[in-house]
């Protein structure tokens, strides 16, 4: 009993670490990439290139006085970026980091825990999340950070519908909501990307509205709101929210690339395994099979975080209409129609094909309506 | 199966520790030498006027209860997209699950849209402009430049 | 003394019944007793999350996950909404005269007579532990009872969703001449 409880405790801290390390990281890398594109110099001093730059920003934010404004709601003030924290933690449960390990004779797998509904929860998970930043907010009493926490509680409902969809159109395929069954079904180099591209870029698009990354930023854009929702914030709270934002950002480039770019597999994995197995023996070879894999699942995973990042410093911030307009008139139909599309593609023989040809059929009906509508108003 | 829940109980509580943790630490660390100024609500150095705690739009409300509505026929799909491409089913009927299965599908994502084409068309999901008044300014550039950027980028 | 050694014999499956038992009647208690509205929001949000998990417990794992999704991700967050277009002040839940008070704890005694006296003459079916399907909460489950046993009210709801939402529509009408800021 107590044995299994440790090792559920170590689990729970490697994923702690993992995320918050990672999400630590990314801080480093995000402004090592901006100053690579804005081509400056950027972070140079703390140690050798700069890489202890997060411990001494984590420094400088426990040492930060921190103060409580007089008129905000105390408690709710505290518990804000507790509860963004949290949120951004507790989707990292499901993430299935990699095959199994063989330890004496058992298949253990790589993951915190595989459930049944584990996409259904990172969905109820991400739903929750609109909490820490609205009740962060509200607390503070301050006008830009009401504006703030409601711009992005109404951002992050518009696209999570969408994002659900897309969800539905990877369940249809798959026919089940556990992680690691959707990803196991994507072996080789049998992905989902290649069954549904219009899913997979809707919700990566998604994924940076819900992040609130820098197109769909307008919860905070400095510009108009100062800081937004953490206008009022200081020291380690105003470090929750930045931190979950970097480890939300960490986690939906996880869920992105295990439902669309299947997780640890990679083509040619089966004769790694295989000859690994040979020539190592079955345990070890099997166990270094798997760090393989989850190798390649980071690799993964940080290419996303590289594309986040890519993103923010390519494009400038949405109008809020503009974002609205996207949400509900874009992404929307669109998903809709990527559903059926893809629902109608399973049924067929070949979904990879007819999948293909739904999509031709939609967008020349889009496009010859389109023309033909332009056509006539251009004739009027 | 209920382990493996169980193992979700553990990691809130850890993570409710870990957010505890940090906050304690970073209580224990700083300094803590308030004053009213520091104190004050942040108005970009203009003194606040009331709470902040005011009524807004009323646009964010009817997005919130349409996403409901969305929302709850989101979840509702989720039991049919996971047995929808089930093999076993297929065989057993000899591909008539195809068609039942797609017809019922179709049904239901087609009220899903029908619904959203009537919160279209109805104006619903526009968000408000505000609305621009004409000043005295005369500019050397023409308006139709202007005109043409705004239906450009409208 | 009898106490501490049922606590000392309680199994690792009743300690998470009774935490969260007692996490639902905290959050309960506290929707009703807060004085400011939003706590009692947040509260509500709380006590969701901890029937989720006594669903969870009772292997109902999707209705667990609907009930986070919908009931505390997304009412709660219309809630949150109402409450703060609204802009309620406290005082304005205080309860001052007292006719009130007690027309309100003598209607509330009476529900709870009424509740009691039908929970008690109530037929009360057990499970048999022996043939009962654990699997019965679990979503392939549910799928294949939509589509088997109750497919015309699955798509029956479907149109109930559109006249929700054409009420939805309907309560969002802009009046002419109305300001928003």
């Amino acid at each position: 009993m107590e044995f299994i409880l440790l090792i559920k405790g170590l689990i729970i801290l490697t994923i702690f670490a993992l995320s918050l390390g990672i999400a630590a990281y990314e801080t480093y890398f995000e402004r090592v990439i901006a100053a690579y594109i804005q081509d400056r110099v950027g972070p140079d001093r703390a140690g050798p290139f700069g890489i202890l730059q997060p411990l001494a920003d984590a420094g400088k934010l426990f040492f930060k006085e921190d103060f409580i404004p007089t008129l905000a709601d105390k408690g709710l003030f505290i518990i804000g970026p507790g509860i963004a924290m949290l949120t951004a933690l507790m989707s990292s449960a499901v993430i299935p980091f990699g095959d199994t390990l063989l330890i004496k004779g058992q298949y253990i797998p790589v993951q915190g825990m595989d459930v049944n509904i584990g996409i259904l929860w990172v969905f109820g998970i991400v739903s929750l999340g609109v909490y820490g930043i609205l009740i962060g907010g509200w607390a503070s009493n301050n006008k830009y950070s009401l504006y703030g926490a409601i711009r992005a509680a109404s951002q992050n409902i518009s696209y999570e519908l969408a994002m659900g969809i897309t969800l539905l159109s990877v369940i249809v395929v798959t026919g089940s909501l556990s992680i690691r069954t959707i990803v196991g079904l994507q072996h080789g180099i049998d992905w989902n990307i290649f069954y549904q591209p219009v899913g997979f870029l809707i919700f990566v698009t998604c994924s940076l509205a819900e992040c609130n990354r820098t197109p769909f930023d307008l919860p905070e854009s400095e510009n108009e709101l100062v800081a937004g929702y953490h206008t009022e914030y200081g020291s380690m709270k105003l470090g929750l929210y930045l931190f979950s934002e970097y480890v939300n950002m960490f986690i939906s480039s996880a869920i992105i690339a295990s439902l669309f770019l299947g997780a640890y597999n990679y083509p040619g994995m089966d004769f790694v395994h295989s000859f690994l197995t040979g020539k190592l023996g079955e345990s070890f070879g099997h166990n270094l099979a798997t760090v393989l894999g989850i190798l390649v699942y980071i690799l993964k995973i940080f290419f996303f975080i590289f594309v986040f990042m890519w993103v923010r410093w390519t494009l400038p911030r949405f109008k809020y209409d503009q974002l609205m307009n996207m949400a509900w008139k874009w992404m929307m139909p669109l998903s809709i129609v990527n559903l059926i599309i893809v629902a109608a593609a399973e049924l067929s023989p070949y979904p990879l094909l007819f999948n293909y040809i739904g999509l031709a059929i939609f967008a020349f009906l889009y496009f010859g309506s389109r023309t033909v509508y332009n056509n006539k108003k251009s004739k009027l | 199966m209920v382990s493996q829940f169980g193992f979700v109980l553990l990691f809130m509580i850890a993570g409710i520790f870990l957010v505890l943790l940090v906050l304690g630490i970073a209580r224990i660390l700083r300094p803590s030498r308030p004053n009213p100024e520091k104190n004050a609500i942040y108005e970009s150095g203009e003194e606040t006027e009331g709470t902040a705690h005011v009524s807004f739009n009323l646009r964010f409300y009817i997005v919130a209860l349409i996403f409901i509505l969305f929302d709850v026929e989101l979840v509702l799909l989720f039991p049919w997209a996971s047995v929808f491409g089930d093999k076993a089913l297929f065989d057993d009927t000899k591909g008539v699950w195809a068609i039942y299965a797609g017809i019922e599908m179709f049904i239901f994502v087609f009220v899903l849209a029908l619904g959203l084409v009537y919160a279209w068309k109805k104006g619903h999901l526009d968000w408000i402009k505000p609305s621009q008044e004409e000043t005295n300014f005369k500019s050397p550039v023409p308006k139709e430049l202007y005109k043409d950027i705004n239906e450009k980028y409208a | 003394m009898h106490f501490l050694e049922i606590i000392k014999n309680l199994s690792l499956v009743q300690w998470a019944f009774y935490f969260l038992s007692i996490l639902t009647l905290y959050g309960a208690l506290g929707t009703i007793l807060s004085k400011n509205p939003i706590h009692s929001v947040i509260y509500l949000v709380v006590t969701f999350f901890s029937i989720s998990g006594i669903y969870i417990m009772l292997n109902a794992q999707f209705l667990a996950a609907v009930n986070v999704i919908v009931y505390a991700g997304a009412i709660m967050v219309l809630f949150l909404f109402v409450l703060m277009f609204l802009n309620l002040k406290e005082e304005s839940t205080e309860m001052k005269t007292s006719p009130m008070l007690i027309a309100a704890v003598s209607t509330g005694l009476l529900l709870g007579l009424i509740l009691i006296a039908t929970i008690r003459k109530a037929e009360i079916t057990r499970v048999n532990y022996n043939d009962f399907d654990p699997n019965t909460g679990l979503i392939e489950t549910l799928g294949m009872v939509l589509y088997k046993n109750y497919m015309l009210p699955f798509e029956l709801v479907s149109v109930l969703f559109l006249v929700a939402m054409s009420g939805a529509i309907l309560l969002g009408k802009r009046e002419k001449g109305e300001s928003h800021f």
